[in-house]
């Protein structure tokens, strides 16, 4: 099986992708489904040796959806910005985040969420993949922005992945 | 199609349009490189978040069927946004050589040579 299967989850994430993306459980878009769900693990296999454990499903819906709800807000705000703050105002910084998450995945995400919510944007990562360089739009005080980060995502997803 | 519907279809697709045009704005007014990369990354994915929403609720009224491939598309928004702006950020910094703080660990940031040992 773990021959056959290297990443389940992808599989299955595959397999539902391409169901909702066909919008019908005809037998043509299933065995496509299935057939998809095989293959590109197998051929990405090289690329992704080891497999993300995630330690808590229901931790991980409830970050998903406070990482929306945040989405929403950093709209909101970087729209003020755009259309209120003179250009002379805004003070963008450099931000070095250091990080320490067990495994690449969880890495990424923090990455993807961090481009995703308030004003901050992910711009690069050290070679040793412990620490992030994020961009801020507009931050008088990067400390706190750094902080707010650790404490609201990054303890999050330690928790969530092992 | 009843009116409160309505509305709210009508209030999802101005809240996308807003959004997409303040995004829009934003490469105009903001002076830096990287600040521009804000405005899209960001005010453009409520922009279309709302307008799939908006084409999702239409057609669940019209054909009484969900339309999962709204959600697909927003889905994958989420999941190419960053990556897409990651890559300007780096392509920014191949060219234009901005100053950056230092990584604090022992390697450097990915993209920059190493020190000669």
């Amino acid at each position: 099986m773990r021959h056959l299967f290297p990443h389940p989850m992808l599989s299955a994430t595959l397999l539902l992708a391409w169901l909702l993306l066909a919008g019908s459980l005809s037998l043509n878009s299933v065995l496509m489904a299935a057939m998809l769900a095989m293959l590109i693990p197998l051929l990405t296999r090289a690329y992704w040796p080891n497999r993300p454990q995630i330690r808590h499903p229901l931790r991980m819906v409830s970050y998903l959806a406070l990482v929306l709800w945040d989405v929403i807000i950093a709209n909101i705000q970087v729209a003020r910005i755009i259309l209120f703050m003179p250009a002379a105002q805004i003070k963008s910084a450099w931000i070095t985040v250091p990080v320490d998450l067990p495994c690449p995945e969880a890495l990424t995400l923090l990455a993807g969420t961090i481009t995703l919510t308030p004003g901050t944007l992910t711009a690069e990562f050290s070679a040793d993949n412990k620490a992030l360089l994020i961009h801020a739009l507009h931050a008088p005080d990067p400390d706190a922005t750094r902080d707010e980060i650790k404490s609201r995502y990054e303890s999050r997803l330690q928790r969530i992945f092992r | 199609m009843s009116l409160g519907i309505e509305i709210l279809i009508s209030a999802l697709l101005v809240i996308g349009g807003s959004f997409g045009l303040i995004g829009s704005l934003g490469l105009l007014k903001l002076p830096e490189p990287m600040q521009r990369l804000h405005a899209p990354t960001k005010a453009t994915t409520v922009g279309v978040g709302a307008s799939l929403i908006a084409a999702a609720l239409t057609l669940a009224w019209q054909t009484g069927e969900a339309s999962w491939q709204s959600v697909m598309i927003a889905v994958f928004l989420f999941l190419t946004s960053p990556l897409s702006g990651l890559m300007l950020a780096k392509a920014h910094r191949h060219l234009s050589r901005p100053a950056v703080p230092p990584t604090g660990t022992e390697a450097p940031w990915a993209g920059d040579t190493p020190p000669k040992a």
